[in-house]
């Protein structure tokens, strides 16, 4: 009985070890990138407009349910929005490539892209 | 007869707990904790009720409790992202505890991390985008600690409480 309780333990450690180590596997996999030029905002899936992280501004997206995404010196963040957790205001500001903000109940993904940002905004 | 009230009664003991536990929960955050992340208390309901009772009576009481969360805190997607999490937490949980390997913290950690991956996958379906795949590694650390604690907890009160 002591002997199968100390397996058991050991085997509880072993998959404890193996998610964590997953885990930091992925994470050095999937690690931002350098400074991004854009906030990419798609909703459902589809991407509904695109900001510059260079020019200030701030934007509400969605009328009945909105949330309203600040671009300020070089990040973007969610300040406001009615959904009912507001994970999505916690977890700003963004600014580096492939960061992401979620916010799952409106199904908003707003993620920094790379690239040069010239010319005109491509708003659409 | 005796029986059935008396399973009846339980069911209802139980659910009625894990409904307490999810607003607890809502109502005191965690302090601190990075966005999304939740110690999961209810979890503990479905623990006890998969080591006291059975998969079947944890998979009931689980799927009563997440329907009557959604209904009263939140949405159709939550409702989607709650029986997907906690589908797959109580399978990898089940299949776990049936090896005999692991102890209930083993089986609970494996419940924790079921719970996050499974969220996250319908979460993928729901955006329509793998890119969420960046908030991974955070989900499987907290999945591992949540559950954690929750088995630590869960194996004092399947020693200790009586139904």
């Amino acid at each position: 009985m002591q002997k199968d309780r100390k397996k058991a333990a050991l085997h509880d450690l072993l998959l404890a070890a193996g998610v964590l180590l997953a885990a930091g596997v992925l994470s050095l996999l999937l690690r931002p990138g350098g400074g991004g030029a854009w906030a990419v905002v798609s909703v459902d899936g589809q991407e509904i407009a695109r900001y510059r992280l260079d020019q200030d501004r701030e934007e509400t997206i969605g009328q009945g349910d909105y949330n309203i995404l600040r671009i300020e010196n070089g990040a973007a963040a969610v300040t406001e929005a009615n959904c009912g957790d507001r994970t999505c205001v916690v977890m700003g500001p963004i600014s580096r490539e492939g960061e992401t903000i979620v916010c799952l109940p409106h199904r908003l993904l707003i993620r920094v892209e790379g690239g040069e940002a010239s010319g005109v905004d491509a708003v659409s | 007869m005796e029986k059935k009230s008396g399973r009846a009664a339980r069911y209802a003991l139980l659910t009625a707990l894990a409904l307490v536990l999810s607003w607890l929960e809502a109502a005191l955050p965690l302090p601190a904790a990075p966005p999304g992340v939740k110690l999961g208390l209810a979890n503990l309901t479905a623990v006890f009720a998969l080591y006291r009772l059975s998969l079947r009576d944890a998979a009931s009481i689980s799927l009563t409790r997440v329907l009557l969360v959604s209904l009263t805190f939140g949405n159709a997607y939550s409702l989607a992202y709650s029986l997907a999490g906690g589908a797959l937490s109580l399978a990898v949980m089940a299949l776990l505890k049936k090896t005999g390997k692991f102890s209930i913290v083993g089986v609970s950690v494996a419940g924790g991390v079921g719970h996050n991956v499974g969220q996250i996958l319908v979460a993928m379906g729901v955006l329509g985008t793998a890119r969420l795949a960046w908030y991974l590694p955070a989900l499987l650390v907290s999945g591992v600690l949540a559950g954690a604690a929750i088995g630590a907890a869960g194996g004092l009160v399947v020693r200790r409480v009586r139904l």
